[in-house]
């Protein structure tokens, strides 16, 4: 390496050789690489930031972690795997960061996941939904924070199969995501109920719904019930040729990550009613854990906390809990940590815990339904899903994450 | 309008039409409730996005109307880069929903069915809208001026016109209509940062369809794709990929100039004769020489991270130079080239998923992927020309990238084919580096071989002059074609690499942005030169990384960074060495 930064020099100006970072040793701070599509997602990862800024600064506040302070490189990823790959090797090579951490598109986070395991680097994945991650493609280095499509679907499945409706119609965007969502809703829904029947399936581009035409086809099929897993602006416009057009009388919704505020606010007063949703209450939610995240939260940024903000305050909370269990910042120590890792979110409910088996977290979402309150889209009638109990039995998880 | 006038490919518009949305959600929202208050903030909006595209033709574009042709795509691609980022700021990064138009909030029965009102309002809109514009441009001198110069504008200039305010009015009325558009989505949709990328393509897969310059062709295109696209979905739920491509490209098979377009008129039309292309001279010659040495004697000397991102620029190197190749000696624009890219490195990704290939087979695999679909999509889009030719490359490449993307069992879809790596022996980043500069330079120098071989005077002459290249003997079709899947093959040799140095496969290397990308390196280099796309690749590969690492608006910056470029070397980059050689 020292031939390396010789090199560098030599290189006159060699400006791609960037600030080479010497803060190695065991008492220079603790580098995070944080890889996210700032620039492209921006609604859910404005917020995201603000959270994990707020948890740094008060992890450091407090000392830092065994004595050292924690540090956040940010990348922006713009949306494309290669440029997160890309950044990945920037993080690890020059910014000799200690892991990896991010992504909010399933392909962002596989990408970053596969780089990981090729280069055995801790990589904690905090947002990709895609239920790969962690099963078909999961790998020893990668361990992911939010419940994923699959747990999501198995919460809203079980409030599902409650409601007296047979003919169902779904409508999901054209990826991964929404494709997954749907497959797993109607196996589940299929084995809680055995004789409803799906009636018609939607699948808009991502970000370019022909609203008018995918309700009208909806209706068309005239279903009983209808699970939506559109979001942002998509759903947006959903909703609104919906309730003009009068899908949703006399219908129910099932619809996933609708009552998260990142989603649920920009409807104002046209938020939907009566829809059963997966979300997160934030106005009502007062845990003392909550309480006190919100408070500090909006008392720094003046706004309160979307969903995007609790992802980043617990991934930051998971990061220094294994830092402080495994004491080093070799990156096997801390795979080993973060198995059966244990730490509370700011949600304030039950432990959470990395399980070993799949690396995947516990952590749970609010189920409840959506209303109208002083012209704001709440939710309502929530509890909240623990992750736990929404996954398929161990057995059936070795089936599915073979490689492991 | 725009284009059929000033034939100027422009980016831009999709901000426009998204900046209307925005200001009339601002000014709807602040001015008083009631009739007033909502049409006049649409209206207010819309002339203000007028004013807009205005001061920018006269800053911007006006500047650069000499520039070679496509050029001032570049330019607009940097106002929508600077777009992006000052409305993120203005309005922030929550989506929008503005109110519903007054009186029109209802639904109404038609037939049994529920109909929003508004929508049987635009229903309305957009003939009245059509009527209006024949009227304009078949009842005022100005509109007879404006045909004229879609049909032949130099001879509109030579018969004295003012050209200048006839471009400046041009784009003033055209970025009305855009910021209308916006602002009429109001009612309808919500307003957000996605919406300028969201409608340019298919704006422009509507002017296509429709017939460049032809007013009544964009409408019955836009109500044909319109139609299918609420049809399609009712058999075909998940064809919403990629409906409208799918359409343009059957439309330009069949009637190469669009529904209603018309052959330009090549009577006397001013063919721009390109001057004979020169080898790179001396001293230019002697400055790539000390690159390559420096690209060949420094990397020892590197970290891992520069290793890599000189990797990726020797890759993008080829992959300008390819595009080049088609686009200079060629004079065939690629708007879809990163598909031949995206072929090969999926050529290489499948034989890796499937068959557990090693790397050489996978390197070996991804020009043969990419030349093969260069041959097949080759054959249907060089017998077009002009923007049709580039817009058939497009609408290719999304049929391609449609399929990587739904074709989940095979592709793995949008989540990719991930453990592309190298074979042991390659896995040191130094190895792979100078593997895929010596695959890199070498198919960059055969390109070079090939421009100045008969073959590469042939395919001159054939972009020059068809008729007389025809009239002694030249088979154009026949070559334009071989040139077209040679790109593609070379194109295919860097798509493999990459995807071996990623170690990943997505949809994403054969997305529009990656297209947009070689486009914006070779026009940045200039087409018109051998070392162009070098010199291009170079630049915009290293700008980029570096401004995305440094900023958190590096939007903004690389926009800006594009215009100063563009005013300050219209002549592209390496261009402008040429001029003061």
């Amino acid at each position: 390496m020292i031939l390396g930064r010789r090199g560098t020099i030599l290189a006159g100006g060699a400006v791609l050789a960037a600030p080479a970072v010497q803060a190695q040793g065991a008492d220079g701070p603790i580098r995070i690489g944080e890889i996210n599509s700032y620039s492209s997602q921006p609604a859910f990862l404005m917020p995201y930031r603000n959270g994990w800024t707020m948890a740094v600064d008060e992890a450091n506040a407090a000392g830092g972690v065994n004595g050292r302070r924690i540090e956040t490189v940010f990348r922006d990823d713009a949306g494309r795997p290669e440029d997160a790959v890309r950044h990945a090797g920037e993080l690890i090579n020059n910014e000799r960061v200690h892991l990896l951490s991010g992504g909010f598109l399933s392909n962002v986070g596989l990408a970053i996941a596969d780089f990981a395991n090729q280069n055995r680097r801790l990589f904690v994945a905090s947002e990709p939904l895609t239920d790969a991650l962690v099963w078909a493609r999961g790998n020893r280095y990668t361990f992911r924070l939010r419940p994923s499509t699959y747990m999501q679907c198995a919460m809203l499945v079980e409030e599902a199969a409650k409601l007296p409706a047979r003919r169902w119609a779904t409508v999901a965007p054209n990826y991964e995501y929404g494709q997954s969502a749907v497959r797993w809703f109607k196996e589940l829904l299929t084995r809680a109920k055995p004789d409803v029947q799906f009636v018609a399936e939607q699948f808009p581009a991502l970000g370019r719904i022909d609203a008018g035409a995918t309700v009208q086809a909806l209706a068309g099929a005239n279903p009983e019930a209808i699970f939506n897993v559109t979001f942002a602006a998509d759903l947006t416009n959903f909703v609104r040729q919906g309730s003009t057009r009068g899908l949703f009388d006399r219908r129910r919704v099932v619809s996933l990550l609708t009552g998260e505020p990142e989603y649920l606010d920009p409807l104002g007063d046209e938020a939907p009613e009566n829809w059963i949703v997966t979300g997160y209450p934030w106005q009502e939610l007062n845990t003392e854990g909550h309480r006190r995240f919100r408070e500090a939260y909006r008392s720094r940024f003046r706004d309160h906390p979307r969903l995007g903000s609790v992802v980043a305050y617990d991934t930051v909370t998971a990061i220094l809990a294994m830092l402080r269990k495994s004491g080093s910042t070799e990156t096997d120590p801390m795979v080993e940590a973060m198995r059966g890792l244990r730490f509370n979110s700011a949600f304030g409910e039950a432990e959470v815990e990395f399980r070993a088996l799949d690396h995947q977290s516990t952590l749970g979402a609010y189920v409840g339904r959506t209303a109208v309150r002083n012209g704001r889209g709440v939710m309502v009638d929530w509890h909240y899903a623990d992750g736990r109990k929404y996954l398929p039995s161990d057995d059936v998880v070795r089936g599915l994450r073979p490689q492991a | 309008m725009i284009f059929g006038v000033t034939r100027i490919v422009n980016f831009a518009h999709g901000s426009f039409y998204m900046l209307g949305a925005y200001l009339a959600w601002t000014l709807v929202t602040n001015l008083p409730r009631g009739h007033l208050g909502f049409w006049g903030g649409v209206l207010a909006a819309a002339l203000i996005v007028g004013v807009l595209g205005v001061l920018i033709e006269v800053l911007l574009l006006r500047r650069i109307y000499k520039a070679p042709e496509l050029f001032q795509l570049l330019a607009t691609f940097g106002v929508v880069l600077i777009v992006q980022d000052l409305a993120l700021l203005t309005w922030g990064p929550q989506d929008l929903l503005g109110p519903r138009a007054p009186g029109l909030r209802g639904a109404t029965e038609v037939l049994g069915v529920r109909f929003p009102l508004y929508e049987l309002f635009l229903i309305a809109v957009g003939p009245v809208m059509l009527g209006l514009l024949w009227l304009l441009f078949h009842r005022t001198r100005w509109g007879t001026l404006v045909r004229a110069a879609t049909a032949d504008r130099e001879m509109v200039g030579a018969l004295g016109v003012n050209q200048r305010m006839l471009f400046t009015t041009v784009f003033f009325l055209g970025s009305v209509l855009a910021g209308l558009g916006g602002a009429l989505q109001l009612p309808r949709e919500s307003v957000n940062l996605q919406m300028d990328l969201a409608i340019i393509a298919e704006a422009f897969v509507v002017v296509v369809v429709g017939g460049l310059g032809s007013l009544p062709g964009a409408f019955l295109a836009a109500l044909l794709i319109g139609q299918m696209q609420a049809f399609g979905i009712l058999i075909f739920p998940k064809i919403t990929l990629v409906l409208a491509f799918l359409v343009m490209a059957v439309v330009l098979v069949v009637r190469p100039h669009g529904l209603l377009g018309r052959a330009p008129s090549s009577a006397h039309a001013a063919q721009v004769v390109e001057p004979p292309l020169e080898a790179t001279p001396g001293w230019g010659r002697i400055l790539l020489l000390a690159l390559l040495a420096l690209a060949i004697l420094v990397p020892p000397f590197l970290g891992d991270f520069a290793l890599i991102v000189f990797t990726e620029i020797a890759i993008m190197v080829l992959f300008a130079a390819s595009l080049h190749f088609i686009m200079g000696p060629g004079g065939m624009a690629s708007f879809g080239h990163a598909a031949y890219f995206g072929l090969g490195a999926y050529g290489a990704g499948l034989l890796v998923k499937h068959l557990a290939a090693p790397m050489e087979v996978g390197l070996l695999a991804a020009p043969f992927a990419a030349g093969l679909a260069g041959f097949v999509f080759g054959w249907f889009c060089v017998r077009l020309s002009g923007v049709y030719a580039a817009m058939l490359t497009l609408a290719f490449a999304q049929i391609a990238w449609s399929a990587a993307f739904q074709w989940v069992e095979i592709t793995g879809g949008d989540n990719g084919i991930l453990g592309v790596w190298p074979s042991a022996w390659a896995q040191p980043k130094l190895v792979f580096y100078y593997l895929s500069l010596v695959l890199c330079v070498a198919a960059t120098l055969l390109l070079r071989r090939a421009i100045f071989a008969p073959f590469g005077y042939a395919l001159r002459a054939g972009r020059d002059s068809p008729l007389r290249a025809e009239a002694i003997g030249m088979d154009g079709f026949h070559i334009r074609w071989a040139a077209f899947t040679l790109a593609a093959v070379a194109a295919g040799i860097a798509g493999g690499l990459f995807a071996y140095s990623k170690g990943s496969v997505f949809p994403t290397y054969m997305a529009i942005p990656r297209s947009v990308d070689a486009l914006l390196m070779v026009l940045l280099g200039g087409v018109q030169t051998i070392s162009g796309p070098i010199v291009g690749a170079l630049a915009y590969t290293w700008i980029h990384e570096q401004l995305m690492r440094l900023f958190e608006l590096w939007r903004l910056f690389l926009g800006a960074v594009i215009l100063l470029l563009v005013l300050f070397f219209p002549q592209g980059l390496a261009g402008v060495a040429r001029r003061r050689a």
